[in-house]
Parts: structure tokens; sequence; C-alpha cells
């Protein structure tokens, strides 16, 4: 079933991701973000209808720290808001679903991540089941590792591809001011086998933000608006014991669900924090050569947690925007080895 | 373009207790989901999506606790979502999941939310040093109470009312099976001759620390129609936020308290909630939050909330009941109690409330609020469909 009223992607600003940020709080990180993705529609923070963040408390280190951040939103008179602790793609998507009901026409989501004040691979540990799993301490990094090994011992890559993955990342990255790693990186020593520190991720801090409209609004505050097509999101199970780590059937049931087989997209945005989880995404996805793969260097170029996947759909749709995509596929992940799985599907009006 | 219809068909809770050592976090939630199941007389196989809420992820040590409990809840190869509003969240996750129904991107949807107080210090997870700021190291009680002597002192309210409230919500909860606090030797004299914790809030004014989960089963108008049991209809829904500190914020009467009950009011057409509202559950985590959410949310004039409490209108069977189930007071898993509010408010246009039923309930509010009186979210739910 078609969404009942057409929503789009009409503003996209991020920061520029960095190793560390210890000068400036989440909040003082957040707000030129959140002023360069108003000033792009023209739009006052009392204009939006609806306003939507997505964070995590354990990379702050403390408790609703997302109260503080809404503060930098200017949030008085009285705004309706709401959180997800989720990467910020998953507030887009509660965001969506309330531009759904009609009840408002713009929204604006934003989300930010500071990996650097702790150890963000043992940070993530703590995701996990409390009682059998977390006790132990497997960190990201390992975990990643895990199921690279399961893909390379099922002949589905090895790690030449897995490097090309990376270099292919970092050199499109360097077209990308915001990105942390930028051109020629060197693919480096094993961090955990078989992956090497340039099959991972940068640590980094950054934010970004995207501000929604509905039908004619959308028109109003964007000249090529990128039009949500479809979007869904599923999850799967906890126990890596129970799931086929080289397959991830949530992603491609939400693309099945947000339409991406429908017609062929020209370019994907893929939250594919590790080299190998590109090749596992790259299937699940139906993804040929013809597609252009995370022109921005997608997050291993710059993976601010809690950001990385919204940025995925910002970048897919400020592609739309300015007229290099017409039709688009961006992606976020949450969890272990690509546990939970966002799809969205953008497309700019014919030219 | 019209929303669809939004109906609960399903409600389920767990017996709220201190520490339910018998279950594991996954254990806790699948229970409460599984009581509103029966409830809807539905399956696992029935539920297109799941919308969970819960306090800070500190409170148990587990971050983003979705991606371990996606088994618990029969979410795997569905989606699943995650709200977070601090206190605020149990009403805000059913709203999210409410969203979802409403905007014709699921059918039927599972929401939950849960604490499990006893596996956690939420002194501790509140208390972590923030930098660069004041912080609030009282506790919850500590930054209440000031509020609550400003109202006194506003209002002229006499020091017993904080008292009544705590009474009659104790003695509410012992008609409800799943209240945490079953105190059958409770009388006023001993509410007010418990320890003062943070004058002018007293031992026996304050809730408890709950281990508990809530879940409720929202569906569209087809849904609705196959429902066993009577649905309860959702008439209106809001969330509205403000900063926790700003000079010239009203702590004794929040600006987002009243914009989001308006906003409920005016999307349920409720001119006069006084008269249009049949009960109330609100969140009263100090007794005298009573009086104080009578007037934020219009049943009262400014002034004058405590008058209907001392005069018994609050009361189960007074002309508008407030906490029929207890209400926070009796039983406080926090990330449940918000949702608890609101399916509560369900139970009770359902008829489906028990002991704690209000006769005629067909119109009633469920509220909650958050942070430092600075998350609201709120919704009314009636026995009729809404009329548009």
């Amino acid at each position: 079933m078609p969404p009942i009223r057409d929503i789009a992607v009409v503003a996209f600003a991020q920061t520029d991701h960095r190793r560390t940020s210890d000068e400036v709080s989440e909040v003082e990180m957040l707000i030129p973000v959140l002023h360069d993705v108003l000033d792009r529609t023209g739009l006052k923070t009392s204009d939006i209808g609806f306003t939507c963040s997505g964070s995590t408390d354990y990379l702050a280190g403390r408790a609703f720290s997302f109260t503080m951040a809404l503060d930098g939103v200017g949030a008085w008179p009285p705004i309706s808001e709401s959180h997800v602790e989720m990467d910020g793609a998953w507030a887009l998507y509660e965001a969506w679903t309330k531009l759904l009901t009609g009840e408002v026409d713009t929204a604006l989501v934003y989300a930010y991540g500071k990996s650097s004040p702790g150890s963000v691979r043992d940070v993530l540990t703590r995701q996990l089941d409390p009682y059998y799993v977390a006790p132990l301490w497997p960190d990201s990094v390992a975990l990643a590792a895990l199921q690279a090994q399961a893909l390379i011992d099922a002949g589905e890559t090895d790690e030449p591809v897995l490097a090309s993955v990376a270099a292919r990342s970092r050199a499109s990255a360097a077209a990308n001011s915001h990105a942390q790693l930028r051109g020629s990186v060197a693919q480096g020593d094993y961090l955990v086998r078989p992956l090497r520190t340039g099959d991972c991720p940068p640590v980094g801090d950054g934010a970004a933000a995207v501000i929604l409209a509905a039908g004619e609004r959308a028109r109003e505050l964007c000249e090529r608006p990128a039009w949500i097509r479809g979007i869904d999101h599923r999850i799967e199970a906890h126990g890596l014991g129970v799931r086929d780590l080289t397959d991830s059937p949530s992603t491609r049931l939400a693309a099945e669900r947000a339409g991406a087989f429908e017609r062929p997209v020209d370019t994907a945005e893929l939250h594919a924090p590790f080299t190998s989880q590109e090749v596992v995404l790259r299937t699940a996805l139906r993804l040929d050569e013809s597609v252009t793969v995370n022109p921005s260097g997608g997050a291993l170029a710059a993976n601010p947690v809690m950001a990385a996947g919204l940025i995925r759909i910002g970048e897919a749709a400020a592609r739309i925007h300015r007229g290099a995509s017409d039709r688009a596929l961006a992606h976020a992940t949450s969890g272990p080895c690509l546990q939970q799985n966002l799809v969205a599907v953008l497309e700019g009006d014919a030219r | 373009m019209s929303k669809e219809p939004v109906a609960v068909v399903g409600i389920g809770q767990t017996k709220h207790v201190a520490a339910r050592r018998d279950v594991s976090i996954a254990g806790l939630v699948r229970e409460a989901a599984q009581r509103a199941l029966q409830d809807a007389e539905l399956t696992w196989a029935d539920i297109d999506a799941v919308v969970i809420g819960k306090a800070p992820d500190f409170f148990e040590g587990v971050m983003m606790p979705e991606l371990y409990l996606a088994d618990a809840l029969g979410a795997v190869g569905k989606p699943m979502l995650r709200v977070h509003t601090a206190g605020s969240v149990g009403g805000s996750t059913a709203l999210v999941a409410t969203n979802l129904i409403a905007g014709r991107v699921h059918g039927t949807v599972l929401t939950l939310a849960y604490e499990k107080q006893s596996e956690s210090n939420a002194m501790w997870g509140l208390s972590l040093p923030i930098p660069f700021q004041q912080p609030l190291l009282a506790g919850a009680g500590g930054f209440f109470a000031p509020h609550v002597r400003a109202y006194m002192r506003r209002t002229g309210a006499p020091d017993t009312v904080g008292s009544l409230v705590a009474y009659k919500d104790r003695r509410n909860a012992l008609k409800n099976p799943y209240a945490h606090l079953h105190e059958h030797d409770i009388t006023l004299e001993k509410v007010q001759a418990s320890p003062m914790l943070w004058d002018p809030i007293r031992y026996s004014e304050t809730c408890p620390s709950s281990d508990g989960a809530c879940a409720m089963i929202l569906t569209d108008r087809a849904g609705a129609a196959r429902s066993p049991r009577p649905p309860a209809w959702m008439h209106g829904g809001a969330m509205r936020s403000e900063p926790t500190l700003f000079a010239g914020k009203d702590f004794v009467s929040p600006q987002a308290g009243k914009d989001c009950a308006a906003d409920v009011y005016r999307q349920a057409g409720i001119a006069d909630p006084r008269r249009d509202i049949d009960a109330v559950e609100m969140y009263v985590p100090f007794s005298w939050y009573e009086p104080m959410w009578l007037e934020n949310l219009g049943f009262a004039e400014e002034g004058e909330g405590w008058k209907l409490t001392e005069s018994g209108v609050t009361e189960l069977d007074g002309d508008l009941p407030v906490n029929m189930s207890g209400g926070v007071l009796s039983t406080n898993p926090i990330g449940a109690s918000g949702m608890i509010r609101f399916a509560e408010a369900a139970l009770q246009v359902r008829g489906q409330a028990g002991e704690h039923q209000v006769d005629g309930a067909r119109r009633v509010l469920g509220h909650a609020y958050g942070g430092g009186s600075q998350f609201f979210s709120m919704w009314l739910v009636g026995s009729a469909p809404p009329a548009s």
C-alpha cells in the first residue's frame, strides 16, 4: 500500500566529523548543524510541526543526556517532540509516521554522538544480552570479525576484496569535506583477524540534521525534494548463534517493503561500518556494479555513532537535491553484526 | 485526508513488586505482552510491529535493550522501535505506536514499557556527574519539593492535602491486583506520621521502586471490529516538551503541560474537561502533584485544585475520580509508569477495571510527565469511536 501522503527530505546538514571534540558539548556541537539545516529552508524552530532526535545515553555516560541537547533546539515555547534511543534514522522514521497522520506538515530530525570520551568498543558491549553475553565483554570489532570470517569461510569474500572496499570508500570520501578519513588510507595491521584497521570505521564525534516536509510544503521549501517512496525497518534475533551472519534477511525484507526492488536505484548509501558488512548488504539489496555505492565514503570514512545512519539518508537526499541522483537507496543499521536494519527509497521529480 | 481511528483491544501488565527475582528482563516483558495478547485474543503472528519504551538505559545497565528483547517480544522479522522521553516515556511510546496505525503504516501494533529497578540503582543512574552543570544530587524528591512548597504558598493550600492524596491512592491500590503497594492497614494518621523526607514531602507521600511491565495491543478500525471485548478508542493524544531549567519557567504549572492538554482536548472535542471527562489517571509520583496537575490540566481554576482533593471529588466514588489504580504512588516501574496511566484509562472506558472500575466511565484521560516537569504526554480514550 503506497503512503497516503507524499513526504520528502528537503534539507540536510552535518558537522565535520572528528576524532575528538573535547572543547564542545553535545549541544554546542549540534547548534551549528540545526542552524544550518533550518537556514537551508528558511524555517525557524517555531515553524516546525514535530521534532524527533536519536542518541544514546551510553555515549554521553549519563542518563537523560538528550534533554540538554533539546535545549539547543530552542524548546520554548513548548514544542511537540520525541526521542528514540536509536540511530537518528529511526527518529526520521518516527517523524515520517507523524507526518503521515496529517497532524503536521514539517519535521526536524537530528542525531548526534560523541564516541571520543570513552572506548566505543567497550561501550557497545553493553548492547548485548545482559545475563549471558555482556559479562564476557565481546567488543564490536571482535563481533564484526566473526561475521567477516564467516563470510570468508563461505567463499563470499576475501581479504583483498575487503581491502578494495576500504580503498574505494576513502577515495570517494576525498570529495567529502565532512569526512574524517579521506583519500589514501593504509589498510594497516590486523585489529581482530581477519579485520585490519582499514576494514574498520574511524572512531569519531559528529551530528546531523534533516528536515522533512509533506506535499506542497516540500516543494515550497526545496527546489528538488527527495521524496520518500518507501521506508521500512526490521530486526533479527539477538543471539549471534541463531543467525546466518553471511546474510541479512532483515535488510532484504525492509528493502522489499520500502519498494527498493521495484525499480533499480542509481545510488546507495549503506551504513556499513565494516568492509565485510558492505559485502553482506550488497547481496541483500541486490546492488550490482551499475549502482554508485557510498559516494560520501560511508561509515568507513566517518562513523559518528547514532548519527551515521541518519547521515546515509541525508547524503542520499542531498544527491537528489543537487541532481546527481534520481532514485537512491539509504540504509541504516543498529546492533551487533547488522541485527537491525532500515531501508529508505528516495526519488527526485522526473527531469 | 483523515487519520485511521486507533483502538486499544488488549492490555496486560505484570503484578508489580519491588523485585521480580524469578524472571529476567526478557521474562518480565514477555509476561505483560502475553497477557495483552490474551486479552485481545490474538497471537504473536497478528502483530505487525513492536514499539518499546523505558526510562534511562543506565537503570538496568543495558544499552538499547530493544536489541536484546527482540526475541522475547516476538519482533524477529518485524519492525521494532525504541522510544525514550524520560519519565513520560510510557505515554510517548503508546503515542508513537498510535501513529503507526493512524498513519496507516500498520494494522496491529504491540506497545510495551517496562522497568526492572531491582537490577539497578536508579539513584546512581540519575546521579552521574555532568560536566559544567549543577548536579541535582538530592534525588527526584529533592528536586520537586521546592515546587510543591511554591504551590502551597501560591494557593494557600493547607498542609494536609498531600496526605489525603496518598491515603486515597494507597486505598485505591488495594482494589487493583497488579498494584505494587498493598497496605491493608493504611490509615490517614499513618501517612501523616510517616517521616519527613524532603519537607513538605513525607515518606508515605512518595512512590515506591518497582519491577514491572505494561503492554497494549493497538489496532485499526478493522481490528477493533474483531475485538472480543469492548475496545477503548483514542480521541486525542499529544506530546509537549520544554526545557528543565530556564528563567521564567513555571515549575508549579508548566506551559508544556497546559499546551499538551489543550491539544488533546481540541482533538477530542472537549470543551470543559471538568464536565466532559469522567476520570483521570495522572502521573503523581509525589502526592502534592494531584492538586497541581488538576490545575495544569484544566480540571480546576488556578489555586483551586487542592479544594477538589480536599472535598473528596477525586476519591474513587467522587465526581472526578483520580488515579483509580492507586497511581504512581502505589506502583512505579519508572519506564512503564506512563504507559500504566494510559492503559488504566483504557481499562476504565472498556469497563474492564474490576474493583476499581468507575461506573459509567466513557471518557478518561491518561497523563504522563518526565524530566524536571519537562516532557508531557497524554491521551484521551473513549468507549465510543471518535466522531470524525
